[in-house]
């Protein structure tokens, strides 16, 4: 109840970050995959992250969620609202605690996401008792605790999951709960998944192209489920897609990622209407479908995204950009009021506009 | 699943009567004539002409076969063509010597490979990962039979903890039958756990890069604990077919190292009716070794259907 009453104040006071991103960079080998990354989402706000594959989307989302693998060189700092301490360099067991519990993730691949071998319902529930049996034992929020758990607490658990699962729209909730991923198909697989992300009420929900392996029949609705899901919580969302049309549906913010940095910042609609960056600039064009000439092809953005640690030094895309000259050369700096809002690019589209 | 549970019987039993088939017609088409085979080359042709009748060996094959099947399904495995006597019995007796060998073997083999290769697979990278994964190599390598002798030398030569070879019943004297027991059990058991080894660590990495565990750790699990709730079943799947090809190396094994540490097992008995060639006796022990390969895979392709929930309704 306090919690609540917690939360509204806060909300009356203006926007709560949930979510603040200063200069990550991650290395993995010889590859340097992140480079100075800063972001920051507020509660209740949807931000799409946008990118060709390979750009390091994936890898940010895996790095918020403390997933990324052992060998990687992590540095800057990943703070989350409710957690006492900095995800980067956390110890395992804290990360352990905050994962599906503070933040929460839905990948790209409903049907190998879930396990095989067990009913779906159990594998929602036991996001639940996971994170049960872990607050008693370290002080997270001083209810439950080790008397509290065990048998009761395990059909509590089930009971919440077969109700998790009706409300993202399972139908037959109870007998769904009992099934095998098998026995469902991809969208509704995405759903089960979608309930195990939202079954703690996480503050952050990261979202990995989540309708891409999707038919497009099930993606509006399981979109339509994402966004109600993360407005009945006041979460904040972090939704990663190459699908412009998407973000343009479900986010009020947008980041464009492009070779391990973030090279534009901005509303939805600033962005979209009126990209800055040639890369964003081509990625809009690439996906406009009312500018394209009657019969013809959408423009694209000529050559292809360089492997892993094969960017160009200086501005990442100036190796396909038609618009580098030698300045390019050298690493542009960020234009703007803060990482939220603003570009990195030395030849900026609507220069003559912006004055 | 019971429409499963049908199907694999049915293939279980048409192996049987397949493998039954060519066992009957290798024995048949070895040259010489069994009862000559049996009474040896001074025998006067009036008593080998007795033998032939005696056994049936003047019948035609197909009657002949059908006799021995016949006999089989009733356990009735005829008389030994050199003793006369039943070889039943004498197969029942011998057997549960080898069934102590061969299951203590396998525990032992479990025993090792489960936790030495999920340690392997989780420090793949790591120098105790690949010291022990060099182990586990040079175990794979080495026969049971230059084991066993290895063995011996060691622990009852050289140190003499323990009997060179020898078998008591478990029921005359518990504590000398496990002493006899514990170099024949290692030095099959060491080899298959080596080889069992590399398969769970395979199993186990496969596993750890499965989108699920991903899931799991997502959920907030650690990655051991995944591991644990998410992993093992998964990865149990190809571990247990292993399992069943691997029990038919141990009845195998089991022949060449009860030799070696002087075992009245089934393996010492196929060996000695092989020298006393007495070619029934060996045909009813290379069916019942069949029989037990075919009866092993039967139950684990039992096993996958309690393992694995998708092959319940996979194919109808």
């Amino acid at each position: 109840m306090s919690a609540v009453a917690a939360q509204t104040s806060s909300r009356s006071n203006g926007p709560q970050r949930v979510l603040d991103v200063v200069g990550l960079d991650v290395r993995i080998g010889r590859h340097h995959l992140l480079h100075d990354v800063s972001f920051s989402i507020d509660r209740g706000e949807r931000v799409g992250l946008i990118g060709e594959s390979g750009s390091g989307k994936s890898l940010t989302s895996l790095a918020l969620l403390g997933l990324l693998p052992d060998d990687a060189d992590v540095s800057g700092s990943i703070r989350l609202a409710g957690v006492g301490c900095d995800l980067v360099g956390a110890r395992e067991r804290d990360l352990a605690g905050v994962r599906g519990r503070d933040v929460a993730m839905v990948f790209q691949e409903p049907m190998t996401a879930l396990n095989p071998t067990m009913r779906v319902g159990d594998q929602v529930a036991e996001t639940i008792t996971v994170h049960a049996g872990r607050r008693g034992r370290d002080g997270h929020d001083g209810r439950g605790g080790r008397e509290g758990r065990g048998g009761t607490d395990r059909r509590r658990a089930r009971r919440r999951a077969v109700e998790l699962l009706d409300q993202v729209g399972l139908p037959d909730p109870g007998d769904a709960a009992k099934a095998y991923p098998h026995q469902l198909s991809g969208g509704q697989r995405q759903r089960v998944v979608l309930a195990i992300a939202l079954a703690n009420d996480p503050a952050l929900l990261v979202c990995d192209e989540p309708t891409t392996a999707l038919d497009v029949t099930v993606q509006a609705r399981v979109l339509d489920l994402i966004v109600r899901g993360v407005e009945a919580r006041d979460a904040a969302l972090l939704f990663i897609t190459h699908d412009l049309s998407v973000v343009a549906t479900v986010c009020e913010r947008v980041l464009v990622m492009y070779g391990g940095r973030v090279v534009e910042a901005g509303t939805v609609d600033e962005v979209f209407r009126r990209p800055r960056h040639r890369y964003t600039q081509g990625l809009l064009a690439a996906s406009d479908l009312d500018d394209a000439p009657p019969g013809g092809r959408l423009p694209t953005i000529r050559g292809t995204v360089p492997a892993a640690g094969a960017f160009p030094e200086g501005c990442v895309f100036r190796s396909r950009c038609d618009h580098a000259t030698e300045v390019c050369a050298t690493t542009p700096a960020w234009t703007g009021p803060d990482p939220g809002e603003g570009f990195a690019c030395h030849h900026p589209a609507h220069e003559e506009r912006a004055s | 699943m019971l429409l499963q549970v049908l199907r694999r019987t049915a293939t279980l039993v048409a192996s049987l009567v397949v493998s039954s088939v060519l066992v009957f017609v290798f024995m048949a088409l070895l040259p010489g004539d069994p009862a000559r085979v049996a009474l040896g080359v001074n025998a006067s042709e009036a008593s080998v002409a007795q033998l032939r009748r005696e056994f049936g060996l003047d019948e035609p094959l197909v009657s002949q076969y059908l006799s021995w099947m016949g006999g089989f399904l009733r356990f009735d495995l005829g008389n030994s063509y050199v003793s006369r006597v039943p070889i039943a019995p004498q197969i029942v007796d011998r057997l549960q010597v080898t069934l102590w060998l061969v299951v203590c073997a396998m525990v032992l083999a479990l025993v090792i490979a489960v936790p030495f290769g999920t340690v392997m697979a989780l420090r793949h990278r790591k120098p105790s990962g690949l010291v022990l994964s060099a182990i586990s190599q040079v175990g794979v390598a080495v026969p049971a039979f230059l084991a066993g002798i290895l063995l011996v030398t060691i622990f009852a030569v050289k140190l003499q903890w323990l009997p060179a070879n020898g078998w008591t019943p478990p029921n005359e004297d518990p504590a000398q039958f496990l002493r006899q027991l514990v170099l024949p059990v290692l030095s099959l058991g060491l080899v298959q756990g080596a080889v069992l080894t590399r398969y769970v660590r395979s199993a186990i990495l496969d596993v750890q890069r499965e989108d699920y565990i991903r899931t799991a750790r997502a959920k907030g699990l650690g990655s051991l604990q995944a591991l644990r709730r998410h992993g093992f079943r998964n990865a149990a799947i190809p571990v247990v077919t292993v399992l069943a090809l691997q029990l038919a190396t141990l009845l195998i094994g089991a022949v060449v190292v009860e030799r070696v540490f002087v075992i009245p097992g089934l393996g010492s008995l196929l060996l000695d009716q092989v020298a006393n060639r007495d070619l029934i006796f060996v045909q009813d022990i290379v069916m019942l070794l069949v029989l037990a390969v075919l009866l092993v895979n039967f139950v684990v392709d039992l096993l996958y259907l309690v393992i694995d929930p998708r092959l319940k309704v996979a194919t109808r």
